[in-house]
Parts: structure tokens; C-alpha cells; sequence
């Protein structure tokens, strides 16, 4: 008898496992997507010129940005060194920034001679339609998310 | 009271709250650029190049007007050709306003490039568009000051092109250097963009 009631336990808390990622399948595919801020950010740190000139590598752009439509679509390059300073497609002064607007989805090559290849690029994608992209890009963000946080853990107890 | 009044007490706040929100938005939002927007601008930086129509280069000339200021070379295959045409045909489209727009098309090809050749090509696209040229040391310093990238490619079929940066810099009546629309952008764009800087 208790055996069989812990089996129905058991099953219906597996159903109702399934009931909840389903639900939260569906709402990850059709609720309407939307983003704090569209800005990608990307700031060169006060004396990363003086760290250059002494011999360290410093990477603050990649070769490669992804951006998104209508979600995270304004690419934000702020200087915040004391030395004008190539960053991207523009030259940025001191305490200035760049704010560059995506409308259309493509990619996007400016010479950047702050990369070893001399080309920096910018994937734009389209905006994630519902289903499947829309479900697909909040799985990414949240991989995103977690990297961060992990991130900011490590820089704590390290 | 009669009921048209009550309404006209209770629409007549209502409309002027409305109003007041929709001005306060407006306000707000100031209407952004295509291109890419430097905050805060700076004064973009002089020169002295030989201009295409025979006198001195330099923005100083221009002040007044709004400047577009790309670089490139007149051997160039596709990336100028497409900038000027799409430059020609924003000031077509701006109607009156296209005479408070200045064209000036630097090269980043000195060998090849002189004041004639310049003037020779532009007038291909607008007899109004005035070319740059000058001395390698005059135009290399000039690009490092705008962050401009040019590079010399030798051709498998010989001679040389130039790789070089595409974008355009919005310059505003003042001289303050305050945008760069990236290579890409069609004509409607720049109209777009041109209007909000002249009504500022």
C-alpha cells in the first residue's frame, strides 16, 4: 500500500516537472522578448594605455560582437583613458563616447587597428522571432548570465 | 451644473494633462542619428590641403555650412564610388537645404591623386563636391588625427588599391566633429541625419 502511494508521488511529481518546463518552454517562446538597455557596452579603463606601453596585452574589444535587433542593437565604445584612442571604427577622446545604432541585420567590417587583424566585425542578428529563436536566445542570455555571475565569484574569492 | 459642463470640468484637465505628457516626451526624446553620434563632440581637426576648385582646403572655409568628409582614392573600384553617389544623391534630395551641405572627398592616394584628377572625378557625381589633395607626410597626419586607416594593397594584376577607412564624418556648422555614418548607409540616411544637424 505505502508503496504504491510513494510510486503515485513519485509520478505525479514527475508530472508535474514536466507540467513546469513546459509552461516554462512556452513562455520562453512566446512571451515578447525586451532588454534593460540596447547599449552594448565596451569601455577602455583608465591607464590601459600606460599598461600597453609596458609591455602587457590588453584585449577589450573581440575580434567579433554579436549584437541583436531591437534587443541590444547600439554598440557604446567609451574612452575612459587619459590618451585619445582607437577603439573600433572611431577615434575616441578622453572621457568621450561612440554610440553606434544597428537597424538592419547584417555583418559589419571596419578597419580597427586596435586588433592584430586590422578588422573588427559586428554580427548583427534579426530580432528572434517567437518559438523556437526566441526560446534559443533566452537559453544564450541566460548561459550569459551565468558566466558573469561565475565571473564575479571567481574575481571574489580569488 | 449641467451635464456638458461636468463632462467639459472633467475633459478639459484631462486634455491639458495629456498635452503636458505628450510635450514632456517630446521634449525627452530627442530624435537620435542614424550615424554614429560622438558625445561629447569635439572640434574636428583643421587641415590645409589643395583643393579640387583650385584654392586652399580646410574647414575653416566651411564654417557655416554642415561638412561630409569621406576619404578615399579616385582608382578606387567600389567603396567610393558608392559613397559619392549615395552623397550626390542625399543633396539632390534635400532640395534648397543641399546648399547648406559641403562635400569634401580627401584622398588617400597622393601618387595618383592631384587637385585635376580630383576635380575631374568628382564631377562625375556633383560639380559641387571639392576634393583634397596634398604632400603623404600633410594627409598621413591628417588621417591619424580622424583615426582614418588607409593601407596600400599590391594588385595581382599589378598596380596597387588602397584599403582604407569608409565611413563619413558629419561635420556640424560649428566644426564640431559629431558623427561617422558607417559605409553602408543609403541615401535616405544621410537626409535624415543632414536635417537634424541643420535644424540644430
Amino acid at each position: 500500500m505505502t508503496k504504491r502511494w510513494a510510486r503515485r508521488g513519485g509520478l505525479f511529481l514527475l508530472v508535474w516537472v514536466l507540467v513546469l518546463a513546459l509552461a516554462a518552454a512556452g513562455w520562453g517562446a512566446l512571451a515578447p522578448l525586451t532588454a534593460e538597455s540596447r547599449d552594448a557596452l565596451f569601455e577602455i579603463p583608465a591607464g590601459t594605455w600606460a599598461r600597453r606601453m609596458a609591455g602587457d596585452k590588453v584585449e577589450i574589444l573581440p575580434d567579433t560582437i554579436r549584437l541583436t535587433l531591437g534587443l541590444n542593437d547600439v554598440l557604446l565604445l567609451r574612452n575612459l583613458d587619459d590618451v585619445p584612442q582607437v577603439f573600433g571604427p572611431a577615434l575616441i577622446m578622453p572621457g568621450q563616447s561612440f554610440r553606434l545604432p544597428f537597424e538592419q541585420a547584417s555583418t559589419y567590417s571596419f578597419a580597427c587597428t586596435a586588433h592584430a587583424s586590422g578588422q573588427m566585425n559586428v554580427v548583427v542578428d534579426p530580432h528572434p522571432a517567437a518559438g523556437w529563436p526566441a526560446l534559443r536566445f533566452r537559453w544564450y542570455r541566460l548561459q550569459g548570465l551565468a558566466r558573469t555571475w561565475a565571473g564575479r565569484v571567481s574575481e571574489k574569492t580569488s | 451644473m449641467t451635464v456638458l459642463n461636468r463632462v467639459a470640468a472633467l475633459l478639459v484637465p484631462l486634455t491639458l494633462a495629456a498635452t503636458l505628457a505628450t510635450l514632456a516626451v517630446t521634449v525627452h526624446a530627442a530624435p537620435a542619428l542614424k550615424a554614429g553620434v560622438f558625445e561629447p563632440p569635439r572640434q574636428a581637426p583643421e587641415f590645409a590641403l589643395r583643393g579640387s576648385d583650385g584654392n586652399e582646403l580646410g574647414l575653416a572655409r566651411y564654417r557655416g555650412k554642415l561638412v561630409l568628409m569621406s576619404f578615399g582614392f579616385t582608382h578606387c573600384a567600389a567603396v567610393c564610388p558608392t559613397t559619392l553617389a549615395t552623397l550626390a544623391q542625399a543633396r539632390q534630395a534635400l532640395g534648397p537645404q543641399a546648399g547648406a551641405v559641403q562635400v569634401v572627398f580627401v584622398t588617400v592616394d597622393p601618387e595618383r591623386d592631384d587637385p585635376a584628377q580630383l576635380k575631374a572625378y568628382l564631377a562625375a557625381f556633383d560639380l559641387s563636391f571639392v576634393g583634397g589633395a596634398g604632400k603623404p607626410e600633410v594627409l598621413a597626419a591628417m588621417r591619424k588625427n580622424y583615426g582614418v586607416v588607409a593601407n596600400k594593397v599590391p594588385m595581382p594584376s599589378g598596380g596597387y588599391a588602397v584599403d582604407h577607412t569608409s565611413s563619413i564624418f558629419l561635420i556640424d556648422r560649428d566644426g564640431k566633429l559629431r558623427a561617422m555614418m558607417p559605409y553602408g548607409h543609403d541615401a535616405r540616411d544621410f537626409v535624415h541625419d543632414i536635417k537634424l544637424l541643420l535644424a540644430q
